[in-house]
């Protein structure tokens, strides 16, 4: 069974992201162990491909390093089974990837021996940006195969009938994109992101906003907003990006992320206990 | 539910912030292209004659044909205004962003020919139009970069990747996830999500609908084959769709071979653009179609002496006819491209882009079987661009119906 349930069962949760295998593959499994001992409930683990359509260059750069540095399907297997942690992961890519590794194992592409070898390493589940609910039924029908979930991505353009495929189709979390655009830190909030959440407010899956988030008191809005977890993917990475500018070591590094996830964390927490009219 | 695919190709696989400007377009395609709202096939048919200098003639080539033994054909689309078919497209989607009331145009490029186009359409129909286009492509087009700004759009260069058009085209995805609500992406060929590839083709085919009709006025006849160069596919689908139910006509569509057919999957290289001959399937910018990657999925950079062919996929349709058997694919290496450039720049004085060159030198491959004896093959571009590139890649290699290239040298 995933294990996605029990990082939404404790009030709001934190839910970061970091390329896996950036900058290297030994640093990075520090990283991913340090942002759970900042409180992490549940992890991104983005594995890299050559194409991130959905990503600003925060995340692009990161994707370049990881994919320089080595990390390939195969190896970022080996990297799950390497981490030492205990809260569920979810792997982020691009279809391609899931697609072709089917090839690999089968001689035919399909989803079904990415999926199956991922629920055997620990994977709880999927994101992947670009693959709409209209192209993702084999995918849905692997993960429904060996208990994993499929979490869609909402978008401040999503309406009507689309809101009702995704409906059908997610499982897990909803991925509440909180504004247009690509992924990537910023100072603010946008209003979209209550609009959003009350578009989505019957959907009986836990609501996680993304796309912005870079501090503590973002957090805390968010949640105030009506949100049952954060996710925070650019700032995290901007800290590793640092500390490959400043040729820090990765202790260095792992510190600060564990850090900067205390204070997202304790921020998302905050946000439980606005009331008022901040509360939706 | 999968929509817009051509047997196992084609589909849409975009960022979910981008579906619904997808489903805005599949609406807006249907109504003004497919059924001619408000006039907008009348106002588009006005205009690419008007503007656009249509139709462009089908010249009988006479070297060629006596070179070949066949009657060779030329549908010389680098007649067309801007000097290439990518205006048919350009401004087509450029009309129809005017029609859905959007406020901007973005595009991308690679030879920088459909930059070109977009911003010439833009700069009519009076739309700012922002070009991305790989840095490594900026330095060798310039001349495309410099008709661009004339033409008032915005040309901004990306430094991502080897800075050619995939990593344009990545870049123009990211722009369009955060202005989709009031801009249109002009994609410059027949690829990424749907309805991109059936709209450009639609508007690439009065390539072969005037061809089907002018050899049937000037030969009495339909051709026994139809040639064209093909990198993402807008010319190719263009000169083919016209032809695709007459079965008695063999598709050519030739590829670039680059250095080398192989992949050098350690470097994550394809020393070529083949994707139609070599490649496989796969998803990329928005559809699933035939991909340069490697064993991972992960894209390979092609490669090809002509920045015009220079990506790793191709447009799902041309995919499923190749599967089909209806479309031969066939390549041509950089050297004899440019062998091809030279020949028919002094044989019948049309100075070729150099992604027509590789159509023009498989000419000199094929068996007359292939050819028949009657050939029509598309010139997709003129070769003004290129000549930059042409001078400084055949001083590098041994071709041998060159001019001597020493002249060329001293300031230019």
């Amino acid at each position: 069974m995933s294990r996605i349930p029990e990082a939404f069962a404790d009030g709001p949760a934190f839910v970061p992201y970091l390329a896996a295998g950036d900058p290297s593959y030994e640093a990075s499994v520090e990283y991913v162990e340090a942002l759970e001992r900042g409180g992490a409930d549940l992890v991104e683990l983005g594995l890299p491909f050559s194409e991130p359509i959905a990503e600003g260059p925060t995340i692009q750069e990161a994707v370049v390093r990881a994919l320089e540095g080595g990390m390939t399907p195969t190896r970022f297997f080996e990297f799950v089974e390497d981490l030492d942690v205990s809260v569920p992961l979810v792997c982020m890519t691009y279809y391609n990837l899931i697609y072709q590794f089917g090839r690999r194992e089968t001689g035919e592409p399909g989803p079904e021996p990415f999926v199956r070898r991922a629920a055997e390493v620990g994977i709880d589940g999927f994101v992947v940006p670009d693959l709409p609910a209209e192209e993702a039924g084999p995918l849905r029908a692997a993960c429904d195969e060996h208990d994993c979930d499929l979490v869609f991505i909402v978008a401040p353009t999503t309406r009507g009938e689309r809101l009702e495929r995704i409906m059908e189709q997610v499982s897990g979390y909803v991925y509440v994109q909180a504004r247009l655009g690509v992924t990537g830190a910023r100072a603010d909030v946008s209003d979209q992101t209550a609009e959003s959440l009350s578009r989505l407010s019957r959907w009986d899956v836990p609501k996680a906003v993304g796309f912005g988030i870079s501090s503590g008191e973002n957090a805390r809005d968010v949640v105030a907003a009506g949100a049952d977890g954060v996710i925070v993917g650019s700032a995290l990475v901007d800290i590793v990006a640092e500390g490959v500018e400043e040729d820090a070591d990765a202790t260095t590094v792992a510190e600060r992320l564990e850090a900067t996830a205390r204070e997202l964390k304790e921020g998302a927490l905050a946000g439980e206990n606005v009331t008022g009219p901040e509360r939706t | 539910m999968s929509t817009g695919t051509f047997g196992r190709y084609g589909g849409q696989y975009v960022p979910e912030a981008l579906m619904p400007a997808l489903e805005e377009l599949e609406d807006a395609y249907e109504r003004y292209v497919l059924e001619n709202e408000d006039g907008f096939l009348d106002d588009f048919e006005e205009r690419i004659r008007d503007f656009g200098g249509r139709p462009t003639p089908l010249q009988h080539a006479e070297q060629l044909s006596a070179r070949y033994g066949a009657d060779v054909y030329l549908k010389r689309e680098d007649l067309l205004h801007g000097g290439a078919h990518k205006l048919n497209n350009a401004l087509g989607q450029v009309l129809l962003a005017k029609y859905m009331g959007k406020e901007r145009i973005i595009a991308e490029t690679g030879a920088g020919q459909h930059g070109t186009a977009t911003a010439m359409a833009a700069a009519h129909l009076d739309m700012p139009c922002e070009v991305y286009m790989g840095r490594r492509d900026t330095n060798r087009q310039r001349p495309n970069v410099f008709r661009m700004r004339l033409n008032g759009a915005t040309v901004t260069p990306v430094d991502t990747g080897r800075g050619t058009l995939k990593e344009a085209i990545s870049e123009t995805m990211r722009d369009w996830a955060t202005t989709v609500e009031t801009t249109h992406y002009v994609i410059g060929s027949v690829v990424g999500p749907h309805p991109f590839p059936a709209m450009v083709r639609d508007f690439q085919s009065v390539i072969s609908r005037e061809a089907r009709a002018q050899i049937q006025e000037q030969a009495g006849r339909l051709p026994a084959s139809v040639v064209a160069c093909a990198g993402g596919g807008s010319n190719t689908m263009g000169a083919f769709a016209e032809f695709v139910d007459d079965e008695e006509v063999a598709l050519f569509a030739v590829e670039a071979g680059g250095s080398s057919l192989q992949v050098d999957e350690a470097a994550g290289v394809a020393p070529n653009s083949a994707s139609l001959s070599t490649g496989s399937e796969g998803v990329l910018h928005g559809a699933r179609t035939k991909l340069l990657q490697d064993g991972d999925g992960q894209i390979v950079e092609s490669h090809s002496v002509s920045s015009g062919l220079d990506y790793s996929g191709v447009g799902p349709e041309l995919a499923y006819l190749v599967d089909e058997g209806r479309v031969t694919p066939v390549n041509v290496d950089d050297d004899d491209a440019l062998a091809g450039f030279h020949r028919l720049s002094q044989e019948e004085g049309v100075i070729p882009a150099l992604e027509t060159a590789h159509a023009v030198a498989w000419l000199e491959d094929a068996t007359p079987e292939q050819l028949g004896d009657c050939v029509v093959l598309t010139v997709s571009g003129r070769g003004d661009k290129d000549l930059e590139s042409v001078i400084e890649e055949t001083a590098k290699r041994d071709v041998p119906n060159a001019p001597e290239m020493d002249v060329f040298g001293g300031g230019l």
